[in-house]
């Protein structure tokens, strides 16, 4: 009797204010990754990763600063591959194709897994241009589709009534919060199955924060989500899956209500309640 | 107090500059005066240039100088962007360094090497082989018949603007190069994020972003190349006409007034003639600054 009411205090004075919002079951895997290996020339960045990204729902990655999350990322679209002596072994597997293998087409592949970074980054062009140009690159359309595309994706990262007046303007003098919707905008407007993000609201003020956040619930019933961060109320908040790594390996991956009530390694729990990263 | 002596340095400094420049045309302006008085406006449209009968003309130089910068241009920029693109995306870490080293070795050579190595080396393949091919391939053919035409000596505008670019390329590329390494990496990655390939992030990321410091790297060459003197001298041609051949033999106004200047006696229209030239070339080094000017006000309204 006694030992219950000890783990139960325990668990409530170790996650304060800590509730993930979703209880969902997790679903079917939309990417697969089995044994993967990550270096930096000589670095051992990742070891020995598995880790399944659930379709339509939101994978929360946490870990202290050069846990190899983001790197993670990285290797699920292939950024690593414009850097010399980065290189990645192993298997991800999504629709039966290995996408870390060489002789993937990695254009296509970006289009398929967008990704969204830590700082807002809007092209120097218009807004309707920075929404445009991804889109261009992989589809021919008509001025008219076009210009429902980028009604569509605008709308769906919530800017559209923001923006809707100065399309042609210059994307450059938007807020840093609705920069960074033009980012997700940008990265959705190409139909993409899986978005990545890194950490999307590290940048943005309270009121910003919240409206990226309300826009993952949302997108998650279209795309499956990754998303690297920083804030352990934000991967409470919105992840329906969370995996915790340190230094370099995965300690524990469980559905998020789980993760934050009763983490089952040691150094996920210590990590939660902050008592170290 | 030593604050107050060096907010007087650095304003007397930022004074000193603006009162040169001022200096240097005024003093310019006034040795060219009388050939100003002598021959009005005809000074600049004239193509005479005989100091028998004592009359000058600079059309021709001015024509010279005009037309070697851009070809010199049109050939260089191009190749620059080349070597910038290459060195900065596409070559392999180890090369960067060596190749990046023999650019700005290529920028600090002095012009009279490039001079010496056009005439001995350049003119006579020019002369042997590259003029009699291509008189010979565009022979018939309207327009460009004209334009590379007459007996094949080798020197001429075109061997001029060939030297030209060779000096500028190094400075372009490396304006390029240094600037192209200034894009943040992350603007870089979000665009290979959305698909894209080197090419298309260079032209649509890269370029855009570069703008303004491109231009002014091509426009630091376009200056040189406007007032290259010792190089230009060697290959030219030095003839005071102008001909519709780009193998024809002309001068520029660097060019002239470096032949001619020691042949003119102080006080002379000649040398009056030789410092309007050199006031003439003040002001178009001025126009093509006030042209990039204009051509880098910000096209995206913030």
């Amino acid at each position: 009797m006694s030992t219950t009411m000890n783990d139960r205090q325990d668990q409530i004075s170790a996650t304060p204010g800590m509730h993930a919002r979703s209880a969902e079951a997790i679903k079917e895997p939309r990417i697969s990754i089995r044994g993967l290996d990550f270096y930096y020339g000589s670095n051992h960045a990742l070891k020995n990763i598995n880790l399944d990204f659930p379709e339509c729902q939101v994978t929360g990655m946490i870990g202290p600063s050069g846990c190899g999350k983001s790197t993670l990322l990285r290797c699920l679209n292939r950024m690593y591959d414009l850097y010399p002596g980065q290189r990645a072994t192993g298997e991800a597997m999504m629709d039966g194709v290995n996408i870390i293998d060489p002789s993937v087409d990695v254009n296509a592949l970006r289009a398929r897994i967008g990704m969204v970074f830590q700082k807002p980054t809007p092209f120097p062009m218009t807004i309707y241009e920075n929404i445009a140009f991804g889109v261009k690159l992989h589809e021919r359309l008509s001025k008219s589709q076009m210009d429902e595309r980028v009604e569509w994706s605008l709308t769906r990262a919530a800017l559209w009534v923001e923006v809707k007046d100065r399309l042609n303007s210059s994307a450059m003098g938007l807020s840093g919060g609705q920069q960074q919707r033009l980012c997700i905008a940008r990265t959705i407007a190409v139909r993409p199955q899986v978005i990545l993000l890194d950490e999307p609201t590290s940048a943005l003020d309270p009121i910003s924060t919240l409206k990226v956040e309300e826009l993952i619930d949302e997108l998650k019933h279209d795309f499956t989500i990754a998303i690297v961060t920083h804030n352990m109320q934000q991967a409470a908040r919105c992840a329906d899956q969370v995996a915790f790594f340190y230094l370099g390996e995965m300690v524990e991956v469980a559905p998020a209500a789980q993760m934050f009530t009763a983490p089952k390694q040691q150094r996920t729990q210590e990590y939660i309640t902050g008592r170290f990263g | 107090m030593g604050d107050a002596v060096f907010a007087g340095f650095a304003r007397a400094s930022g004074g000193f500059v603006l009162l040169l420049l001022g200096g240097i045309i005024v003093s310019l302006f006034i040795g060219g005066l009388a050939a100003f008085r002598q021959f009005g406006a005809a000074f600049v449209v004239s193509p005479l240039w005989n100091p028998v009968t004592q009359k000058f003309g600079g059309l021709v130089p001015i024509y010279g100088t005009l037309v070697t910068s851009v070809l010199a241009l049109l050939l260089a920029v191009p190749l620059a962007f080349g070597i910038a693109f290459y060195l900065t995306e596409l070559a392999p870490a180890w090369l960067r360094r060596p190749v990046g080293t023999a650019i700005e070795l290529l920028a600090a050579v002095p012009s009279i090497i490039y001079g010496m190595w056009g005439f001995f080396v350049i003119v006579p393949i020019m002369a042997g082989t590259v003029q009699p091919a291509v008189i010979g391939a565009f022979d018939g053919i309207p327009v460009l018949q004209d334009l590379f035409a007459g007996p094949p000596f080798g020197t001429g505008i075109l061997t001029a603007a060939f030297i030209l670019a060779v000096m500028i390329i190094p400075f372009i590329a490396a304006t390029m190069r240094d600037v192209f390494l200034t894009v943040p990496a992350v603007y870089k990655e979000s665009a290979y994020g959305v698909g894209c390939t080197t090419w298309e992030v260079m032209r649509s990321i890269v370029l855009p972003y570069t703008r303004v410091s491109v231009v002014g790297g091509i426009m630091l060459g376009l200056g040189r190349a406007l007032g290259e003197t010792m190089a230009v001298t060697f290959v030219i041609g030095n003839a005071n006409r102008i001909t519709s051949s780009l193998f024809g033999a002309g001068n520029t106004i660097a060019s002239l007034v470096a032949l001619e200047f020691p042949e003119s006696p102080a006080g002379s229209l000649k040398l009056a003639s030789l410092l309007a030239l050199g006031f003439i070339l003040f002001v178009i080094s001025f126009i093509v600054l006030a042209i990039s000017r204009i051509l880098l006000r910000p096209r995206l309204k913030g």
